[in-house]
């Protein structure tokens, strides 16, 4: 099975060949490296940039300004923080134009914790990407998705923000992507060698179209006792309590992966609290002005006299950055343990 | 549009320039009084860079596509749009937010320009972001030119004061990486203040186009209240680009005649005035008369008065609208499930 990161290559290698990807670039996203995680070996238009996210996203801009196709990458979400003014304009520039300039663009960047990033390769971006009106924002749990979502947000005119999480760019899936080889053929296929690539050119797979839709929600796993809302890396997380409390007799876990955190699947959301009436948000963001605190709300708003247990945001604490130490790391994002007491607490609480 | 070879020594074409100097000090004028008189809620614009502003609007390939050229303005060149034809009702329509604000749909401060059929992309509040968009659309032109096609240039402006932000030196460097100079005018129009704050305060270097010595940068700085020299300033920058392919920065001295905005009571000052200054060497040649002076001022007066009342009678935007073209082909944003 493909990892993430080829997932994401064999996308945007699709892009390239058939939706009109002008360039992908960023900074080592050309040859030689092809990305420090790899998502940008062997591709036809990428290149490398001077370090400077600023410019990174201004030139996004102005390449879909003049009707290019761009697939920008900022290295780690950790050094987004510096574009934001640029953000909001790229998110502006077809409503405060009136329509005349929408932006057709894709900005990917790494995201999250769990590669023992330490304080400036672990930061989340997702509650500051969900603030910025005028773009869709998506993240994938698995290479298939990775592959959909990307095909998806190169189809869509508008900028779409594409969160990958770190810590699974090298996990591989349980699904292959339509037209992938065995994993081996592909390895060779597509991978660049270690050491001199000068003359290496990939072998690309006859791969197919494949969408995973903006805006659609995934329920990876049934269930009518409480639904745990989640994206990311927390998805399997999530999908492995829900397994666990199965098999000791705790109740059947509803895990919804939203895949899209703008514009979110609230028909999914919604139904979710209709049928189980217990819901719990996980990321891995810093819990003040959370992006679960959002859709916490809304379901308050919408649905508190359906609520049969406290709904619940777990997320990420509020501190300046992750530790590098195992034992600060896990204190501080939500791990699979704190999943299971948050979701064990709603499924106890009398209705 | 096609000009003399040599524009200032033609009667014809000096009156015409003269003539939409004033065009754009008037409709300036206007938008100021508009301002201060609750009819309007904010003015920022540029008297005092008509000299400029025109020469810049004559000389743009004008269209829609790479084999035209791009621009990136700020809000002080409202005169550029009109020397490229468009009418001063499109700018009181923004004054007002009107529905009909071509620019912006009634969304956007006045001078914040954006028309896309003349490749003019949305002007910002953000004094310094369209140093980091241009080279963008540069590349585009760039990558067109590789391929042996016909392209025009990218002509971004800015201030001085904007020009301390970290985005006029991603300009520089992103224009001038090797082997991939980018097809870029890169323009600084110094009146020698932010909003309140003298450059001289603030700003060490002698001239802000120094910097791009350090890359290698073509660079050339002009007296932007004399029409005729930064016209050929322009066109030196225009040429060059056109035919090498490579940036160049130009640095103009602009006067700043009534102040930053009407945040700052938009007062005129004691600055040279450019149209005043064009004026006297009309006169002294004997091209124009003073009561053609007056007439050419009268009619822009009378041209200015008719928009605004036409624009009167126009209402706002619709409230219902407020969340359209938030995405592609109209599209609405807000809560997903509840807006759209």
């Amino acid at each position: 099975m493909a990892n993430m990161a080829q997932a994401i290559r064999l996308a945007l290698h699709y892009g390239e060949k058939n939706l009109g990807v002008t360039d992908i670039f960023g900074e080592d996203v050309g040859a030689p490296l092809g990305g420090v995680f790899t998502c940008t070996q062997g591709l036809k238009t990428t290149w490398n940039t001077p370090l400077d996210e600023r410019g990174i996203v201004g030139h996004a801009i102005g390449l879909a300004l003049a009707g290019q196709k761009p697939v920008a990458e900022i290295q780690f979400c950790d050094y987004i923080f510096n574009t934001i003014d640029l953000l909001k304009l790229a998110g502006n520039s077809c409503w405060s134009s009136n329509g005349q300039y929408p932006l057709d663009m894709v900005l990917m960047t790494p995201h999250g914790a769990g590669i023992h990033g330490s304080i400036y390769h672990s930061h989340s971006f997702d509650a500051w990407a969900t603030r910025l009106p005028g773009w869709k924002i998506v993240i994938p749990s698995n290479p298939l998705d990775a592959y959909g979502l990307m095909l998806a947000a190169l189809e869509d005119p508008n900028p779409v923000m594409y969160l990958a999480p770190k810590a699974l760019l090298r996990s591989k899936g349980k699904e292959k992507i339509p037209g992938e080889p065995d994993e081996a053929e592909l390895k060779k296929a597509i991978d660049a060698p270690i050491g001199d690539r000068q003359n290496w050119e990939p072998q690309w797979p006859a791969i197919q179209r494949h969408l995973q839709p903006l805006g659609k929600a995934k329920q990876v796993r049934q269930g009518n006792s409480a639904t745990i809302v989640t994206y990311g890396r927390h998805v399997q997380m999530s999908q492995q309590v829900a397994d666990e409390l199965s098999s000791k007799g705790m109740g059947e876990v509803r895990v919804i992966d939203l895949c899209t955190l703008y514009p979110y699947d609230w028909e999914a959301i919604s139904k979710a609290v209709l049928e189980t009436g217990k819901i719990l948000f996980v990321n891995e963001d810093t819990e003040i002005t959370n992006f679960g605190e959002h859709l916490l709300r809304r379901v308050i708003d919408e649905h508190y006299y359906q609520l049969k247990a406290r709904p619940r945001v777990l997320a990420a604490q509020h501190v300046p950055g992750v530790g590098l130490a195992p034992t600060l790391e896990e204190a501080t994002v939500p791990q699979k343990k704190d999943i299971e007491k948050a979701i064990t607490e709603i499924l106890q609480e009398r209705t | 549009m096609s000009y003399p070879a040599q524009p200032f020594k033609d009667k014809e074409f000096a009156r015409k320039f003269y003539e939409l100097m004033v065009r754009s000090r008037v409709l300036e004028e206007k938008l100021i009084r508009m301002a201060k008189s609750d009819d309007g809620f904010f003015w920022i614009g540029g008297p005092g860079e008509e000299a400029f502003n025109i020469s810049l609007g004559l000389q743009v390939k004008k269209g829609h596509g790479l084999e035209h050229d791009f621009l990136h303005l700020h809000y002080r060149n409202n005169g550029t749009l009109l020397a490229m034809g468009s009418p001063m009702i499109d700018f009181i329509r923004q004054m007002k937010n009107s529905k009909n604000d071509p620019f912006s749909g009634g969304r956007n401060f006045v001078s914040h320009v954006c028309k896309k059929e003349w490749n003019v992309v949305p002007a910002t509040s953000t004094i310094e972001t369209q140093y980091s968009v241009s080279p963008g659309t540069a590349r585009a032109q760039w990558r067109a030119r590789q391929q042996g096609k016909d392209a025009g240039v990218t002509i971004v402006v800015g201030g001085d004061a904007g020009s301390a932000e970290g985005d006029f030196a991603t300009c520089l460097i992103w224009a001038s990486r090797p082997e991939q100079e980018l097809p870029m005018l890169i323009i600084v129009t110094n009146n020698s203040y932010g909003i309140s704050t003298s450059a001289e305060t603030q700003h060490g270097e002698k001239n802000v186009s120094d910097r791009g010595k350090a890359f290698g940068i073509e660079t050339l700085v002009c007296d932007g209240n004399n029409p005729e020299r930064i016209w050929s300033s322009i066109e030196k920058g225009l040429d060059y680009v056109r035919g090498s392919g490579r940036p160049f920065i130009l640095e103009a001295k602009v006067s700043r005649l009534n102040g930053h905005s009407s945040s700052s009571g938009a007062n005129r000052v004691d600055e040279p005035d450019c149209i005043e200054i064009f004026e006297r060497k009309l006169l002294k040649n004997a091209w124009i008369t003073e009561e053609e002076i007056s007439d050419i001022r009268k009619s822009a007066q009378a041209e200015v008065n008719k928009a605004h009342e036409e624009v009167r009678k126009e209402p706002y935007p619709d409230a219902g609208t407020f969340q359209d073209h938030t995405y592609a082909d109209g599209k609405r944003g807000g809560i997903p499930g509840r807006d759209f």
